[in-house]
């Protein structure tokens, strides 16, 4: 283990342990800050699951969490039940399900095509502009992409409505109609998303070696056989595993996106509320720790069980790509 | 048959059907951050008539005016923006760039303990509210700069761009060179190493200010009372269904904001905030985008 880095040979006479281990000292060092942050922050919150299990409550005389820990008492399985007693939970795993798998399809297709399609641009430059353009939507936050969105549709000023007004057609009030909200958080998505794939796939595709199409070309393949065997073998393997990796995170939905896009409207929720959103409406809404928190677990053992799922599916295709 | 002038390329007619596409695909990219910038100019009088339009009937520069001296709450969020992300990204980066180092040395005895402490994050967590209750209860992280700082200090996927960065640049023989000629740890990651990896470092950087710049999620649920703290993004956030928020803020702050709060132009007053938000991407964006793409694509090529 150690042969690779040999110990400094400055120090002579027996060395103490300090000195035998100081460059492990010294590397464990490095990693103290990330671990602690990891301890507390993501570690400690996992041992927090024990208040899905228990009757959370704040005991007036000494309000402390661990005493409040202590007082609540076990309930079992108990906060989960109210998950199936309504249907709010049932419409947002529905949603969630439902938007994840048209995510994962056209999030697929359309940036593979993209990418397939800017590689035969002559000119490098134009795709080079193109690229950057389409990359822009992906470093702005959600919050300012509602603010996009808002800017065509909203009810008072927004240029549809306003053009439809003008032109004397009735105006459609998009914040409370759930007929469109569908597509347009599909959209919302794809122009946030696309343009990043793209880019990963286009940098996939740049790398096949040109001979590979010059040899397919002499032979007297069509480009369309060429993209056919040459390009989408190479990009085979980086498909099914963001493929497989999506498919693992299929319970999780992008928080920002269901919450902020439809600028909070509850007459959306029906086709806006995801499980991420329903969770933390739950929690500010009754302020119900424990159940809010047993939500929040049976999201991520599903979710867990998913991406394991996934996981040994990749490593069968192809044990070199695997996450883990 | 058709004849391929150049060789092996597509016919100028495909191209041409490829060029609309992605061109028009691009082109949506951008254009409402343009509609935003134009309804940020454009005068009350013309968003009253004809709403917002990319030709407006009269431009104007009240709304940035009034936003400049009216509404001080604004300054103070671009101020507390500011601050967490220079803050943030110093802190998140040396401690990712500290991490992961120790990740990539092959002579680190816990290396694979470490890894998987880190690993194991991203794949399952405590969840929204666990998380939540602990980072206010025993944390004490609510209502103060550290919530909107602390929570975002260490990426597990960071760590991964970051350790790949480090073995595909920097030589171990670099560092056996170093250890030879007496130079500590520390003092070869600092002096030998980092420069080195410069190009990793920057992307890390870039990745993390933007996560701090475009953050809203921890004010949302650690800033609930303390709203003078919250940054550009929150405050836009406020304003989604609370027109009247910023103006109600800045009489707070001592502004003679009240009796303006009636005449005030909220609706372009969002997007002049938009605007406030997105140029500094917008002018870094083009220098810091092939940093990104060299980091992502490593990323995203081994796990």
């Amino acid at each position: 283990m150690n042969e690779k880095l040999p110990a400094r040979a400055a120090g002579s006479g027996a060395p103490n342990w300090f000195q035998r281990n100081k460059k492990t000292l010294a590397l464990l060092s490095m990693v103290t800050p990330g671990a602690i942050w990891l301890l507390l922050l993501r570690y400690l919150p996992i041992g927090g699951i024990i208040l899905a299990f228990k009757n959370y409550k704040i005991f007036p005389r000494n309000p402390t969490f661990w005493s409040n820990l202590q007082h609540s008492k076990w309930v079992g399985l108990k906060n989960f039940e109210f998950l199936f007693k309504t249907d709010q939970a049932l419409v947002a795993i529905r949603n969630t399900l439902l938007y994840n798998i048209v995510f994962i399809i056209l999030g697929c297709i359309i940036p593979v095509a993209f990418a397939i399609m800017m590689n035969e641009f002559t000119k490098k430059f134009v795709a080079k502009a193109y690229q950057t353009m389409m990359f822009f939507p992906y470093f702005l936050s959600w919050v300012v992409v509602s603010y996009f969105l808002n800017a065509f549709i909203d009810a008072q000023y927004g240029m549809i409505p306003a053009a439809q007004a003008a032109a004397g057609k009735e105006v459609i009030s998009w914040y409370t109609n759930t007929k469109p909200w569908p597509a347009i958080i599909i959209i919302a998505n794809l122009w946030k998303n696309v343009g990043y794939s793209t880019v990963l796939y286009l940098a996939a595709i740049t790398g096949i070696d040109a001979n590979q199409y010059e040899a397919a070309a002499i032979d007297g393949a069509t480009k369309w056989q060429q993209i056919r065997y040459v390009t989408l073998p190479h990009l085979r393997t980086m498909i099914s595993i963001l493929l497989i990796l999506n498919v693992g995170k299929i319970f999780a939905a992008d928080f920002g996106l269901f919450y902020n896009v439809p600028m909070q409207n509850g007459a959306l929720f029906s086709v806006t509320q995801v499980i991420d959103t329903y969770i933390y409406r739950v929690f500010i809404t009754t302020g119900n720790i424990s159940q809010s928190s047993a939500a929040g677990l049976l999201q991520n053992v599903i979710g867990f069980v998913c991406i394991m799922l996934a996981n040994a599916v990749v490593k069968r295709i192809d044990s070199e790509s695997s996450l883990f | 048959m058709t004849k391929n002038h150049r060789l092996n390329s597509i016919s100028a007619g495909t191209e041409a059907v490829f060029h609309v596409v992605i061109g028009l695909f691009s082109i949506c990219c951008i254009i409402p951050f343009v509609f935003v910038i134009i309804i940020s100019l454009s005068a009350e009088s013309s968003i009253r008539e004809i709403g917002y339009s990319f030709i407006p009937r009269a431009w104007s520069f009240n709304t940035y005016t009034y936003a400049i001296q009216r509404l001080p709450q604004i300054w103070r969020s671009y101020f507390n923006s500011i601050l967490i992300t220079v803050v943030g990204t110093f802190l998140s980066t040396l401690i990712c760039a500290l991490y992961s180092y120790a990740l990539f040395r092959p002579d680190f005895k816990y290396r694979g303990f470490f890894n998987f402490l880190s690993f194991f994050t991203m794949i399952f967590g405590g969840g929204l509210v666990p998380t939540y209750v602990i980072c206010t209860q025993i944390l004490g992280l609510k209502e103060n700069y550290a919530a909107l700082i602390v929570p975002l200090l260490v990426s597990p996927f960071n760590i991964i761009i970051m350790r790949t960065f480090f073995k595909s640049s920097v030589p171990l023989d670099l560092i056996e060179a170093a250890t030879i000629d007496g130079s500590g740890e520390y003092s070869t990651f600092f002096r030998v190493v980092l420069p080195v990896a410069k190009p990793g470092l920057a992307t890390i950087a870039l990745l993390n200010s933007l996560a701090y710049w475009n953050d809203w999620y921890l004010s949302l649920l650690y800033i609930r009372q303390n709203k003078i703290l919250q940054p550009l993004q929150a405050l836009l956030m406020e304003l989604q269904n609370n027109v009247e928020y910023l103006n109600r803020m800045s009489a707070s702050l001592g502004a003679s904001a009240i009796q303006e709060a009636t005449r005030a132009p909220t609706q372009t007053l969002r997007m002049v905030l938009v605007v406030l938000i997105v140029v500094p991407i917008a002018c870094a964006y083009p220098f810091f985008q092939r940093y990104i793409v060299a980091g992502l694509t490593i990323g995203s090529v081994k796990g």
